[in-house]
C-alpha cells in the first residue's frame, strides 16, 4: 500500500484556456474568461455573464480527436479533452501497465442534451441521431465514454455531490490507492453549461448580473462556468522514475447539516472539512502558504467560508484568493480545476489574483490577494470546495520533497 | 475489508418495510412498472416538510430511519449512497417548467431537490449529522461504489457504523423514454412473477430505497458479514467473469464449492440472462440458485434489494419459495454470492458469510 499520493499528470479546459498552459497564461495576465453566453440559447443571455468555453460541440469533438459520428454530450467531450491532456503529461502510453481506474464527477451529466430533446424523446413518432443521447443523460455515462476512449477498465465510478464533486472524486481515488485497490487513478470532474443550471441558479437568485466579486462586501452572486479538470494520481510503485508535479497530502469531507442549499453562517461544515484535511496531511495551518478558496461570490458562501478560515487559522490567514472570477463557477469540475491551479501555484511559486475585489468584508480579518504575486516559495496549498446539500470538502496539495 | 451488516431498512415494490415477514406475502404488480409500496411518513417526517418532498427522498428517509432503529444506533459515522438518476421526479419537474414557461417564473424548490446528493444530504440534515457524506452516481456501479466506500471507511479505523444506501425512482416519463432504447419488454401484458421464463428482449422497470448499517462491531442481531465486493466493467468473456469471482473468493480463502447459494440478477431479458445461466449451470451448478428482479423490477441500484435478500437468507436460514430457481440444495447457508449486471455493461459481485 502506498502512503503517498503522487500527482503525475493534469489536464483541463475552461473559459480561460483549452489546456493547462493556456490557463496558466490567463491566470498570469489576469485574463478573465467571463463574458457573454454564445453556445446555448437562453432568454437570460443578455443578463448574465458566464465563463463559457468558446467552442461548439462539433469543435470539441474534433479537438478530442474523434470523428463527427463519435460526438457525445458536451460534458463527456470536455471530460475527455482534459483526461487526454492529463494522461499525456503523466507520460502514460500503456494504460494496462498498472491497475488503473477513473473516478469522475459531474452535476449535470447529459442534461445539456436532454433539455434540447426531452419532448422528442417522449414522442414515439419522432426519431433521429439524438436517440443515442437518452442513455447519455446518466452521469455515469460520461465516465464510461471517457473510459472507453482511453481504455480504462479496472475500476470506474462517478460522484455527484454538487459543487464539491471533483474534490470528492480526487479523495476517493486517493483512498483507492492507499487501500491497494488501484495503482493509479484518473480523478476529476466535468460539467457543461446548461439551461437547467442557469435557470436553477437564476431561481435561487444567486447569479451576479456583472462579473462576480468574491470576498467583496458588495458581492452580488456567482457567475456560472463550464469546464473539466483531471489529475493522474499514482502510488509509489507506478510513479517510480516519473516527474512528480506535487503530492496530494490531505483531504477531508464533512457535512454542514444546516440547509439544503445555504451554508451555515459560522461555516461549521467547512471548518470540519479543513480540520480533517490537516489531520490526514499531518500539517498545521501555519504550514499553508496559499489558500485557493471556494469563494463563489455569493453573500452566504464567502461569509461562511471566510468565517471558518478565520477560525481555523486563528485570524492569521496566509495569502488567499478565489479564482472563480477567471473561470466562473464550474460546479462539479471546480475542485479539480482549482486543484490544478494549486499545483501550478506550487510549481511556479505564484499566487493568483482574486479579481474584481474592492471593498473588504467587515466580518473577516483577511483581504484576498488581488494581484499576481511571484517569488514567495509555495510549499503547501489548501483548496476548498463546497456544494449543495451541505457538502464541504478540502484538499491540501504539497511540494514533492 | 469486511463489515457486519447490523441493520437494514428497505422500501421496495414488496412488503419489505419494517416487517418481520420475509417474502411470504407477495405483491403482484399488474404492470411493467413496479412501484414501491410507500409507508406512512408521519412517524418520520413532519407533514409540512413531507408535502414538499419528492417520493424518493421520503422513502429514503423512512428506510434509513428504520435501518438506524434496526441497528440500534442514533448517528452514523459516515453516509454513502448510490443513485444512478438522483431525484428524477424533481429533475423532470424543473426541466418541464423551464421548457413550458420559456425560462420564466421559476421557483427553485424542484431545482434544489433535483441535485443528485439530495437524499444523502436530507438524511444528514434530519439527523444533524456532520460526518462524511458521499453520493455515487455511476449507473450499475452506483450502489456498488457506496458499498466499497463503506468497507474502506470502516477499514480506515475512524468509523464504527456507516450508513450505506441505494435508491432510485422510476417515473412514468422516464419509463417511456427508456422504452425507446429497448430497456423494457414490448409485450402489452407481462406476468411479472413469470419473468424468469420469458424469452423476449427487455425487462420490467422497478425502483427502491434500501439502507444498511455496516459496522466493524459484531452484534447479536447482526444479519451477515459482507466479505467483499468486486465490480467488472464490460467483461469480454465468461472466463473474465469467473476469474474476477475467484479473485474475490480467494481473498477469503474460499472456492466456488464453498458457495451455498447465489443470488442472480436475472431480469428476463433474453439478451443478457445468458451471463447468469453460464454461472448457474457452470461454476455454481452445485449451489442453490435464487433471483429477485421479478419482485423489485430492474433498476440501476437493484443490487441493494439483492443485498437485503441475501442478508436475510443468511440470518434466517430460510430461502423464500418466491426467489428459488429449482430446488434448495443447501441445508446450511453459510456463504452467499450475489451476481448482478445492469445492461451487461456494469457487473458486480458481492460475497456474504454467516456472522
Amino acid at each position: 500500500m502506498s502512503s503517498k499520493i503522487y500527482i503525475t499528470g493534469m489536464g483541463m479546459i475552461s473559459a480561460i484556456g483549452n489546456n493547462v498552459a493556456e490557463s496558466l497564461a490567463s491566470l498570469e495576465n489576469s485574463n478573465s474568461g467571463i463574458g457573454t453566453l454564445e453556445n446555448i440559447r437562453s432568454r437570460h443571455k443578455a443578463i448574465i455573464p458566464v465563463g463559457e468555453i468558446k467552442a461548439s460541440n462539433e469543435e470539441l469533438t474534433a479537438m478530442a480527436g474523434l470523428l463527427p459520428e463519435q460526438q457525445s454530450t458536451r460534458t463527456a467531450l470536455l471530460g475527455l479533452i482534459a483526461v487526454q491532456e492529463a494522461l499525456k503529461t503523466a507520460g502514460i502510453t500503456d494504460i494496462k501497465e498498472f491497475r488503473t481506474g477513473i473516478i469522475s464527477s459531474t452535476s449535470v451529466g447529459g442534461m445539456g442534451t436532454t433539455e434540447n430533446h426531452w419532448y422528442e424523446y417522449l414522442d414515439k413518432e419522432k426519431t433521429g441521431p439524438w436517440l443515442k443521447y437518452i442513455e447519455a443523460h446518466e452521469c455515469g455515462d460520461s465516465t464510461e465514454f471517457i473510459a472507453d476512449k482511453i481504455g480504462i477498465k479496472d475500476y470506474l465510478s462517478t460522484i455527484s455531490t454538487a459543487c464539491s464533486s471533483s474534490a470528492n472524486a480526487i479523495m476517493f481515488g486517493a483512498r483507492l490507492i492507499k487501500h491497494g485497490i488501484l495503482d493509479r487513478v484518473v480523478v476529476g470532474g466535468t460539467d457543461s453549461m446548461t439551461r437547467f443550471t442557469i435557470n436553477g441558479f437564476m431561481a435561487l437568485m444567486i447569479l451576479d448580473k456583472e462579473k462576480c466579486k468574491p470576498f467583496d462586501s458588495d458581492r452580488q452572486g456567482l457567475n456560472l462556468g463550464e469546464g473539466a479538470g483531471f489529475f493522474v494520481i499514482e502510488s509509489e510503485k507506478s510513479a517510480k522514475g516519473k516527474e512528480i508535479l506535487a503530492e496530494l497530502s490531505g483531504y477531508g469531507n464533512s457535512n454542514d447539516a444546516f440547509h439544503q442549499t445555504a451554508s451555515s453562517p459560522d461555516g461549521a461544515g467547512a471548518y470540519l472539512a479543513m480540520e480533517k484535511a490537516f489531520k490526514v496531511s499531518g500539517l498545521k495551518p501555519t504550514d499553508i502558504d496559499y489558500i485557493n478558496a471556494h469563494g463563489t461570490g455569493t453573500s452566504i458562501n464567502d461569509l461562511s467560508e471566510g468565517t471558518a478560515i478565520d477560525k481555523l487559522f486563528s485570524k492569521n490567514v496566509p495569502n488567499i484568493s478565489s479564482t472563480k472570477a477567471f473561470t466562473g463557477h464550474t460546479l462539479a469540475a471546480c475542485a479539480a480545476i482549482e486543484g490544478i491551479f494549486s499545483v501550478l501555484a506550487i510549481k511556479h511559486n505564484m499566487i493568483f489574483p482574486n479579481l474584481n475585489y474592492v471593498n473588504p468584508m467587515t466580518e473577516l480579518s483577511f483581504k484576498p490577494t488581488t494581484t499576481l504575486e511571484k517569488g514567495k516559495k509555495i510549499n503547501h496549498v489548501l483548496s476548498n470546495s463546497f456544494g449543495f446539500g451541505g457538502n464541504t470538502s478540502a484538499l491540501i496539495f504539497s511540494r514533492h520533497q | 475489508m469486511e463489515a457486519y451488516i447490523k441493520g437494514i431498512g428497505i422500501v421496495s415494490p414488496q412488503n419489505t418495510f419494517d416487517t418481520p415477514d420475509f417474502l411470504t406475502e407477495l405483491v403482484e404488480h399488474n404492470s411493467k412498472t413496479l412501484r414501491c409500496i410507500e409507508p406512512s411518513y408521519k412517524e418520520f417526517l413532519n407533514p409540512i416538510l413531507s408535502r414538499r418532498m419528492a417520493r424518493i427522498i421520503k422513502m429514503s428517509i423512512a428506510a434509513s430511519s428504520v435501518c438506524f432503529k434496526d441497528a440500534k444506533i442514533d448517528m452514523p459515522d459516515a453516509i454513502m449512497t448510490g443513485t444512478a438518476l438522483g431525484c428524477l421526479e424533481d429533475t423532470e419537474k424543473f426541466l418541464v417548467a423551464i421548457i413550458e414557461n420559456d425560462e420564466q417564473f421559476l421557483t427553485p424548490t424542484s431545482f434544489i431537490q433535483s441535485t443528485h446528493n439530495t437524499v444523502s444530504a436530507q438524511i444528514a440534515l434530519q439527523l444533524k449529522c456532520m460526518n462524511y457524506n458521499f453520493t455515487y452516481v455511476h449507473k450499475g456501479f452506483s450502489f456498488e461504489s457506496a458499498v466499497l466506500d463503506g468497507l474502506m471507511t470502516l477499514a480506515e479505523g475512524d468509523a464504527k457504523n456507516v450508513l450505506v444506501g441505494g435508491h432510485d425512482e422510476i417515473s412514468e416519463k422516464y419509463y417511456r423514454v427508456c422504452d425507446r432504447i429497448g430497456y423494457w419488454k414490448k409485450e402489452e401484458q407481462v406476468l411479472t412473477m413469470d419473468l424468469i421464463n420469458m424469452e423476449s428482449d427487455g425487462s420490467i422497470a422497478g425502483e427502491g430505497a434500501s439502507f444498511f448499517v455496516f459496522s466493524n462491531e459484531k452484534t447479536e442481531n447482526c444479519y451477515a458479514v459482507l466479505c467483499g465486493i468486486k465490480t467488472i466493467y464490460k467483461p469480454e468473456s465468461n472466463a473474465e467473469i469467473e476469474t474476477k469471482i475467484n479473485e474475490l473468493l480467494h481473498t477469503k480463502g474460499l472456492t466456488t464449492n464453498d458457495i451455498d447459494l447465489v443470488v442472480y440478477g436475472i431480469n428476463g431479458d433474453a439478451r443478457f440472462d445468458k451471463t447468469y445461466n453460464n454461472l448457474k449451470e457452470g461454476i455454481f451448478k452445485n449451489s442453490t440458485a435464487t433471483y429477485f428482479k421479478h419482485l423489485c423490477g430492474e433498476y440501476q441500484t437493484s443490487a441493494s434489494f439483492a443485498l437485503w435478500m441475501a442478508a436475510n437468507i443468511i440470518k434466517r436460514q430460510t430461502v423464500p419459495n418466491a426467489v428459488l430457481i429449482g430446488e434448495n440444495k443447501s441445508k446450511v447457508i453459510k456463504n452467499v454470492l450475489i451476481y448482478n449486471t445492469f445492461l451487461n455493461t456494469d457487473h458486480s459481485v458481492f460475497l456474504l458469510s454467516q456472522c
